[in-house]
């Protein structure tokens, strides 16, 4: 059965959830145009600012985190807003806009003062765009300027900056990208609700430091023998991006565009289930190319069709009734963790990982074979995340008359 | 001529590769693969170490266990003993731990086989071993081979005075004789063999132990081991089998290694090369193998092995056999030489193998089905090289003149630790008998691999250094969780 995967988002229609999230993919008519006609059904140009915004790039500008045989599991960037001219930019819009009227193209910008703002909204609207993000949360760079993430980590600063961007837009939706470093993300789209734009995109890259060369001692990137402080992207922060799309949409009436960290179909089916309507992706897409989108698209598809869904739409925040406060958690459960002999290959990595991580409940005699003891099990779920067979040590219910309350 | 694959000392792992196979290990709990080494590596500690990019410290980890780990991990049949235990056998495949051990120690000892700096001063004993710390204990050991090169280390390490006692010109014994340069450079015997020599082993080359030397090192060591290796080639009793051209497979492949010639006729130094001559090798073991290989490298026009069962009986290990056949190799099975024929060339050199079909009947002591020759199946196939490697009888010489008690088959009787007895009466009147003696390498377990030689030299010393009796199970091992 044919799955319908639009959306429509702050009044815009995506052909499917999936949009380019402004970065480097998205630095030019050409590369977006590739984009396009990969699949994906929006594209936010990679963030712009005035002319009089000097734009002064360092390289190398980026560093990757691998784990084992992981590569990328994050990547830092000290990259800044577009080095083009508000010029070229302002043709790259009109050039989608005439090739691919159906596409979203989207536009990010960022200025320093209200003037600032106003022009961008001005000049990208008379050139067309759909939908115009504003970035109050670059962690890197433009924050010592007053701007990015020192916008954003100040609600007050949100509302006012938000307003101004918000009056100025005649026609064009307004959405404001927000930075995870702030301890309350929900308050910031709540002053963007109170700013009367539209919408917010959460998260941008969560600041970090990547590395340090243990022979020169300088952090990574490592550029002319000194390093700063970058943005952090990739699947390592999915985890963050989960929760701070779940905390705005529990508290704040607004549409959500998610970014951070999605790589599959899977990942994206998680943020639409925590209530955003759209997926921004950028670090994927950097490493496999614009066609990552075919599988991203046709595996949502599927899984909504496997799940008796007909639209994107009907799964949006379908998760956030499950997602409470810790004080709410039911303790009346048993679990206990389950081994199953046909399926255990005999590590005992479970043994160690329960013997000087948990409970020391798992037996290991000298058949090799992992036994749980339920008395002393209190179903902690650590030992399952540890088993390196699929579905060989999971959670259950205690067996009948065994295990203590939890507690 | 046929252009063939010959098998070389493999590429090996690059270190990024590593850190992806590192990262496959399971760390697991009692680790199986570590009871799969005879050595005793500690597999999942320097697989950690490999991960993390510690290779010094997985280098050590390697070391401690093993003194020739570099060798073994070229050497080691590592899918028969480690690999063949691992868990992730289950999953994906068993981590490659013979070539993470390669690498491992090829970098971490590229600035020379050392301590770690994380260890207290003298743990490897490699480094700096102590001088007097046993109270003037002295072993005297035999053979300078892995067995008691891996032995001397153990006893240096614990402050012994140790002499060993070499028949050759040099240390090394098989590592540097017949197993194949490109299977084991010599560089990397040479580092590891003169790392244990330069603990301050005494080393007596060109020194053969009879009767009355023996005498006197039962008389004036603490401990003596016997680690010299086997007997020499068996031969098949076939009649023409002194016939220039008939080698046995350890001369055949000391010659190979020393790069001396392996040609038969001719007096010009070839080297290797085997150019135009038609090559037999007899026999369907490692050896053979190693043999048919090293014949094929030389260029040799044809290499046929003979054996007398089947691919299935051959005790040669799959990889062994999987690299002759790569190598060009052609393999007549249920085949047995009869007489070796000159077909009356002057020199009265080989020129012919005469052979009999076998058929396998009821399974003999071995249990392998005993192959019986076929009456009336003669037939006869070209050779101008023979290369006999039916295995080595065990070594007499060493039996009598240390007076051991020995099995039926001759071979010394030992007890688990590797100790022998020596016979009453093995002393003249006059003489104590003051060492303990032990048996160590193929010398006692008929030939097996360097790392179990390896393992039977460290045992043998722990054993003389009054250890094994004192030693702890292995930490919480078989605790059942309690």
């Amino acid at each position: 059965m044919a799955v319908d995967l639009s959306v429509v988002f702050c009044g815009v229609k995506f052909e499917n959830p999936f949009v380019l999230a402004a970065a480097p993919s998205t630095d030019n008519a050409d590369m977006v145009a590739r984009g396009f006609e990969a699949g994906w059904a929006g594209a936010i140009l990679k963030t712009t600012s005035v002319e009089s915004e000097v734009v002064s790039l360092a390289y190398p500008m980026m560093v990757g985190l691998d784990i084992d045989a992981r590569r990328l599991v994050a990547l830092e960037n000290i990259d800044l807003i577009s080095g083009r001219h508000i010029d070229e930019v302002e043709k790259d819009v009109r050039r989608l806009k005439k090739d691919f009227p159906k596409k979203v193209v989207a536009a990010s910008i960022m200025g320093a003062k209200k003037e600032h703002w106003e022009e961008l909204v001005r000049r990208l609207e008379a050139a067309g765009v759909d939908l115009i993000e504003c970035s109050f949360s670059c962690p890197h760079g433009m924050p010592e300027k007053g701007m990015g993430s020192a916008v954003g980590q100040s609600p007050e600063l949100t509302e006012k900056t938000a307003r101004w961007v918000k009056d100025a837009a005649k026609r064009v939706p307004v959405i404001i990208k927000l930075t995870p470093q702030i301890a309350d993300i929900a308050a910031a789209a709540e002053a963007v609700k109170r700013s009367g734009a539209d919408g917010v995109t959460a998260i941008n890259t969560v600041k970090g430091l990547m590395g340090v060369d243990l022979d020169t001692f300088v952090p990574y990137p490592n550029v002319g023998g000194h390093s700063t402080y970058g943005g952090i992207s990739g699947p390592a922060i999915k985890p963050v991006a989960l929760r701070c799309v779940a905390e705005i949409a529990r508290r704040v009436s607004i549409p959500i565009s998610a970014t951070g960290g999605v790589t599959t179909w899977r990942d994206a089916a998680e943020f639409l289930l925590l209530g955003a309507r759209t997926v921004q992706v950028c670090t994927e897409v950097m490493r496999h190319g614009f066609g990552v989108i075919e599988d991203l698209t046709d595996g949502l598809a599927n899984y909504l069709d496997d799940k008796g869904f007909a639209s994107v739409e009907e799964i949006i925040g379908k998760a956030l009734p499950h997602v409470v406060e810790h004080s709410q958690l039911p303790r009346d459960g048993k679990v206990r963790a389950h081994v199953d002999p046909e399926k255990c290959i005999r590590c005992g990595v479970c043994y160690v990982a329960c013997r000087d991580g948990g409970h020391q409940a798992i037996e290991f005699g000298p058949d090799r074979l992992a036994r749980v003891d339920e008395e002393k099990c209190v179903g902690c779920g650590f030992c399952p995340t540890t088993c390196p067979v699929a579905d060989c040590l999971t959670l259950g219910p205690a067996s009948a008359g065994k295990g203590r309350a939890a507690s | 001529m046929t252009e063939r694959v010959t098998r070389d000392v493999s590429v090996g792992l690059l270190p990024h590769q590593a850190a992806a196979e590192a990262g496959r290990c399971l760390y697991c709990y009692d680790a199986p693969c570590v009871k799969g080494c005879p050595a005793g590596v500690d597999v999942p500690a320097f697989i950690r170490k490999v991960g993390s990019g510690n290779w010094r410290g997985a280098a050590r980890v390697i070391r401690e266990a093993n003194v020739f780990g570099g060798t073994c991990a070229l050497v080691c049949p590592t899918e028969e003993l480690c690999e063949r235990e691992c868990s992730s056998r289950l999953l994906g495949g068993p981590i490659s731990i013979g070539a993470l051990q390669r690498l491992a120690w090829e970098r971490g000892t590229a600035g020379g086989v050392k301590a770690g700096a994380g260890r207290g001063a003298g743990a490897d004993p490699g480094a700096d071993a102590a001088g007097t710390a046993a109270g003037g204990k002295r072993a005297a050991i035999v053979g300078a081979g892995p067995a008691g090169l891996s032995a001397a280390w153990e006893l240096r390490s614990r402050g012994w005075d140790v002499t060993i006692y070499e028949a050759t010109d040099k240390p090394g014994g098989q590592l540097d004789w017949t197993i194949p340069p490109y299977r084991l450079p010599p560089e990397v015997v040479a580092a590891e063999v003169g790392a244990i020599v330069a603990t301050g082993v005494k080393l007596r080359t060109g020194v053969r132990v009879g009767r009355e030397a023996a005498e006197g090192l039962l008389a004036e060591n603490d401990a003596v081991i016997l680690a010299t290796g086997l007997g020499g080639g068996r031969a098949s009793g076939a009649p023409g089998e002194g016939r220039p051209g008939v080698v046995k497979a350890e001369e055949f492949l000391a010659r190979a290694r020393q790069g001396r010639s392996t040609r038969v006729t001719g007096t010009a130094d070839t080297g290797g090369d085997l150019s135009g001559q038609r090559v037999v090798v007899v026999g369907g073991g490692n050896t053979a193998m190693d043999a048919a290989v090293t014949a094929a490298r030389g260029r040799a026009t044809r290499v046929t092995v003979l054996y007398r069962r089947t691919a299935r009986e051959m005790p040669a290990w799959p990889r062994e056999y999987r690299g002759a056949l790569a190598a060009g190799t052609e393999f007549l099975w249920l085949v047995q030489p009869v007489a070796f024929e000159s077909a009356g060339a002057a020199d009265g050199a080989v020129k012919a193998v005469r052979c009999v079909r076998m058929a396998l009947g009821a399974p003999d002591a071995s249990g392998r089905a005993a192959p019986r020759p076929i009456p009336g199946s003669e037939f006869t196939i070209e050779a101008d090289l023979v290369v006999m490697a039916l295995g080595q009888d065990p070594n007499q010489e060493i039996v009598e003149a240390f007076g051991l008690a020995a099995d039926k088959a001759g071979r010394p009787v030992v007890d688990p630790s590797g100790r022998a007895q020596v016979s009453a009466g093995a002393l003249p009147a006059g003489h104590v008998l003051k060492a303990k003696v032990f048996v160590a390498g193929d010398l006692g377990n008929g030939g097996a691999t360097v790392v179990r030689a390896v393992a039977e030299g460290k045992r043998a010393a722990r054993a003389a250094a009054g250890e094994l009796e004192r030693a702890a199970p292995r930490e919480e091992a078989g605790s059942n969780g309690r």
